[in-house]
């Protein structure tokens, strides 16, 4: 199979299976989270209840402040990866162009030499956050198959994406097809992983701040 | 109609001056990006060149690729084919025909057998014995087998005769495929393009003749010295695609201002040719000059690389019903887990045996 | 019937709920709950960090409520939970986690954590895999009527004795009075004089009050060791007493744990809302205060720092109202880090005091308290939950520390206007 012919597959049945696995499998996962059901809280609700659930949502995004100076490190990379991530695979033109043409929905471009940049950092990032792992105690102690299983799912469409970008190791067309396919197994694993924690996070945060809202509790 | 006269003899016998001749050298190795410090050499290798037998096969094409090589502008095609080869079968160009112009392909392929170089253009349709491109009642895959046997080298001129192109597109129903596909056991250059690049056909014929060698190639057999660079990367547009400049359709502000072709589904930056640095029409512009994205016509599978005017980076084909299908799977057997679950769960709830503080203890009492 | 395994896996079938499935998929174990527990930061053993301590719950999860751990099963894969492995996890599910709630509110994907434990505590007690010390505080309170052990007699005499005290009547089993109080056994034995103080303050606020014979203990050692089934039936004493008696609120002590229990777990563990209200003595007296019925006068110019109870303020909402009585009666009060719904735990919450294997551990943790203690530089400690208060002078204790313990409802009643009080 030539590099293009690799391209193409990827771009077409290899989108094709991966999509179906991600949106049958994110579904089915969360159906199997729904089915277990909540019992209703019978006690009285203290007043202001009612949008705790949602605020949690957005607040817990923001760092635990007697947290950040003990955890700086993880607050650190962490945010640099996830920023740098979500800038990447948002702004990139090519991905625009992605989401433009299967959703319609397009938005500015930020410059490919921006872009690049953050690329690396989060890069940079994601290796740091391997080295801690390994490194840290509590973070060694538990990860598992997953962790490290989801840490190379994450990687590889980043470092191919560099990789490709700057036309490094392989010929672009090449890359360009790992890249692609990275993707697509990232998609394929991220309802078996902890990757599914991409989605399940808003549906703990939410019954989190629910539940402490419903006390009167400071979210 | 050939014979052992060197190429240089023949030059000066048609007139050609000594500073014509290293004007053309010259040319030749900026082509095939070589220093200048070899020109000398080119000369002399080309000086004492013999005219090698050309033997060219045009198959399932359009002649596209023959229309390219006549408006080839340096060097000029009638010094190539008069003077530099020895182009003794070209159905197209031969002024023979018929019977004639087979018996000049055998008498060739005969006279100069191991030694003769062969073209192609076109695929070569292998379905139902080859019956779908014949010429003078043989199959194009019988005059391949029989034309390779005494080849010295294989050119693929075309992206059809190099990659399958047009005729092999899905759903290929005559069983397109390349030259590459059927002969394993000779030199083979592809000299991909739909059509190829007149100088690019030129040049690689120039270096044959040059060093008796094929040129180094890529890992799709193409020419490097001209497959080397993609046209994304030569391309004059590229500061506005790093700029995250782009034209929206065919006539916005952007397209006016010459921004990047990217979004309109422009394949430079999978498509590996010289375009962008050769040009076309005696170096006058290319496609994306021309206000056009590249087609990626000199790739495998350009025919089937999606519509033309969709990103590189979009699907190739829609994903809304393998979305629907998937959303229809994930919610029946997100039924299925869910009605399990609940199962699980009320029958742990249905055996709950109501605990006392005399339950708090296993029976043994090994656990305190 | 006795403790099993199987009863306790089924436990664990049981207890499991859609926020506990989103919370084992959120996970990501990014270890910052380690950081937020005390019990980590003070020992520096991974072991402690609050998500690992859910190991076997997380299994069962993964084994029977999920798809692809129902397909691992199914080629024999994947972990099952066994008997020695809960024996293993006793210690970080009870001795070692207090229910503080730290790791709640810094998960950031959202993970309650402590929900969590609580729930897996069902499953821990019904195998038998819960603390002897718990156990018999348990036991106690079935049997006897509070996990100290204390009696309708003993819990009398201590109101006469407060009566004798403060020169007031304490009103018992008074049918339509508006507040009923309730006490926690630490309180009617180590600190009977909450009573006194209560009845200070209601005097002087004209409150209609009384205490129950048939319910005065507020402790819930049902909730501590994991068991709803115990839980309930402590719980409905109060219940039944005080919607006997036709009061309008039941007023929860101070204790922290007594608060979760009465306010929040009770109704679920009934099945049904209340025919009265339950509001914390700290929400009463601001309330009163906000009124103008509690008047104070002066002001203690000694150096005073506030412990928060976790189950009040992290768990609770109740942040300010400590804040606005102590500065009340007090001119120096000083905060001391972390403050709030920050706060540290004392260490004993959530069972753990009543566990003797888990005092050495106890103490070592206190470390963090003593810090922050020492930071503010006060002699003195206000609190307002007894549990905490005796943990505290256990732990001052140990490190030979001279900070003066006190609790804040006295700490009022200590200040209320002479006239009126007397």
């Amino acid at each position: 199979m030539n590099d293009m012919a690799l391209l193409l597959w990827a771009r077409g049945p290899g989108l094709q299976i991966a999509l179906v696995v991600f949106i049958a499998g994110m579904l089915l996962k969360l159906f199997e989270i729904f089915s277990l059901g909540r019992k209703k809280d019978l006690s009285t609700p203290r007043p202001g209840k009612a949008w705790s659930g949602l605020k949690t949502i957005f607040s817990r995004s923001l760092p635990d402040k007697t947290l950040l100076k003990r955890s700086f490190p993880t607050y650190l990379m962490g945010y640099t990866f996830h920023i740098g991530f979500f800038i990447a695979l948002l702004f990139l033109a090519p991905h625009i162009e992605l989401f433009r043409n299967t959703t319609g929905l397009g938005w500015p471009a930020l410059p490919g030499a921006l872009v690049d940049g953050i690329s690396l950092l989060t890069i940079v990032a994601l290796l740091l956050m391997l080295g801690y792992r390994l490194y840290h105690p509590v973070k060694r102690f538990l990860s598992t198959f997953d962790d490290y299983a989801s840490w190379a799912l994450t990687m590889a469409p980043l470092l191919s994406g560099y990789l490709a970008f700057h036309h490094l190791l392989l010929p672009y067309t090449q890359m360009l097809a790992l890249h692609i396919l990275s993707v697509e197994l990232l998609l394929v694993c991220m309802p078996f992983t902890k990757l599914f924690h991409t989605v399940s996070l808003f549906i703990s945060r939410w019954y989190n701040g629910d539940a402490l809202g419903h006390k009167g509790a400071r979210l | 109609m050939s014979d052992e006269q060197s190429l240089g003899a023949l030059l000066r016998e048609q007139g050609i001056s000594r500073r014509g001749f290293l004007k053309f050298c010259g040319a030749m190795a900026s082509l095939m990006a070589l220093p200048g410090s070899m020109v000398p050499a080119i000369a002399a290798a080309l000086d004492k060149a013999l005219r090698p037998s050309v033997i060219w096969l045009s198959f399932q094409e359009c002649t596209g690729c023959t229309e390219s090589l006549t408006r080839s502008h340096s060097p000029t095609l009638e010094g190539l084919i008069l003077n530099a080869i020895s182009l003794d079968y070209h159905h197209t160009l031969q002024a023979a025909s018929g019977e004639a112009a087979e018996a000049a392909r055998e008498a060739a392929m005969k006279q100069f057998f191991g030694k003769y170089l062969l073209i192609v253009d076109g695929s070569i349709p292998t379905k139902d014995g080859g019956v779908y491109s014949t010429i003078a009642g043989v199959s194009n895959l019988d005059m391949l087998h029989e034309a390779a046997k005494g080849a010295a080298a294989i050119v693929a001129v075309g992206t059809c005769a190099a990659f399958g192109g047009l005729p092999h597109a899905n759903p290929n129903p005559t069983g397109a495929v390349a030259v590459s596909d059927i002969i394993r056991d000779k030199p083979i250059i592809n000299v991909s393009g739909c059509p190829p690049i007149p100088v690019v056909i030129t040049g690689v014929l120039a270096h044959y003749l040059t060093f008796g060698t094929l040129p180094e190639l890529d890992d799709l057999g193409r020419p490097k010295a001209f497959y080397g660079e993609s046209i994304h990367d030569r391309c004059y547009r590229r500061p506005f695609y790093d700029q995250g400049k782009f034209a929206k359709t065919f006539d916005d502000e952007g397209a006016r201002n010459g921004w990047c072709l990217f979004e309109l589904g422009c394949k430079g930056p999978t498509t590996f040719n010289a375009c962008a640095t050769t040009k076309w029409n005696q170096g006058t512009s290319f496609p994306i000059e021309s206000g056009h994205g590249c087609l990626g016509c000199s790739e495998p599978n350009f025919w089937d690389a999606g519509s033309f005017y969709h990103a590189l980076s979009t699907p190739i084909t829609p994903v809304g019903r393998a979305a629907a299908v998937a959303a229809a799977a994930g919610i029946v057997g997100g039924a299925a887990i869910a009605m399990h679950n609940r199962h699980v769960k009320a029958a742990a709830r249905s055996g709950h045996q109501t605990v006392t503080v005399n339950d708090l203890e296993q029976a043994s009492g090994e656990t305190k | 019937m006795t403790a099993s395994l199987q009863r306790g896996l089924n436990a664990f079938r049981e207890v499991m709920d859609a926020p506990i499935a989103s919370f084992f998929n959120s996970c990501v174990h990014c270890g910052l709950c380690a950081d937020a527990c005390l019990f980590h930061t003070e020992t520096g053993d991974p072991k402690y960090t609050p998500i690992h301590k859910l190991e076997p719950l997380r299994k069962l999860w993964k084994r029977e409520y999920t798809l692809l751990g129902k397909l691992a099963a199914l080629v024999g894969l994947g972990a099952t939970v066994s008997d020695a492995e809960l024996e293993e996890w006793s210690p970080l599910v009870y001795d070692s986690c207090t229910l503080c709630g730290r790791c709640t509110l810094v998960c950031p994907v959202g993970n309650d954590i402590t929900y969590m434990i609580r729930k897996m505590r069902e499953g821990m007690a019904a195998s038998g895999h819960a603390p002897a010390g718990l156990v018999e505080a348990s036991r106690r309170t079935i049997e006897l009527g509070s996990p100290m052990g204390i009696q309708t007699k003993a819990f009398m005499a201590q109101v006469r004795g407060q009566e004798e005290e403060t020169g007031i009547d304490i009103p018992v089993d008074q049918a339509g009075a508006d507040y009923l109080v309730i006490m926690s056994s630490m309180e009617i034995l180590g600190y009977p004089e909450y009573l006194g103080s209560l009845a200070r303050i209601f005097k002087q606020a004209g409150i209609s009050w009384t205490v129950s014979s048939e319910a005065f203990e507020a402790t819930n050692s049902g909730i501590q060791i994991g068991v709803s089934d115990i839980a309930r039936q402590i719980v409905a004493r109060v219940v039944d007493a005080a919607e006997k008696l036709g009061v309008k609120y039941v007023i929860s002590p101070e204790c922290g744990h007594a608060f979760t229990a009465l306010r929040w777990e009770g109704p679920n563990l009934i099945g049904r809302p209340y025919k009265f209200e339950v509001v914390h003595i700290l929400e009463l007296l601001d309330q009163l205060r906000r009124d103008g019925r509690l008047k104070t006068e002066g002001k203690t110019g000694e150096a005073l720092t506030l412990h928060d109870p976790c189950q009040i303020v992290r768990r609770g909402g109740i942040v300010a109202e400590p804040r606005h009585l102590v500065n009340m009666v007090a001119s120096d009060f000083r905060e001391m880090e972390d403050p709030g719904m920050y706060n540290w735990c004392c260490g004993g919450g959530g069972g753990v005091s009543a566990i003797t294997e888990a005092e050495e551990l106890r103490f070592k943790v206190f470390r963090i308290k003593k810090r922050q203690i020492e930071g503010t530089g006060a002699g003195t400690m206000v609190t307002a939950c007894a549990n905490c208060r005796n943990v505290l002078e256990e732990g001052l204790e140990h490190y030979k520390m001279d900070t003066r313990m006190i609790g804040i409802t006295e700490l009022v009643a200590e200040h209320l206007k002479q006239e009126d009080a007397s």
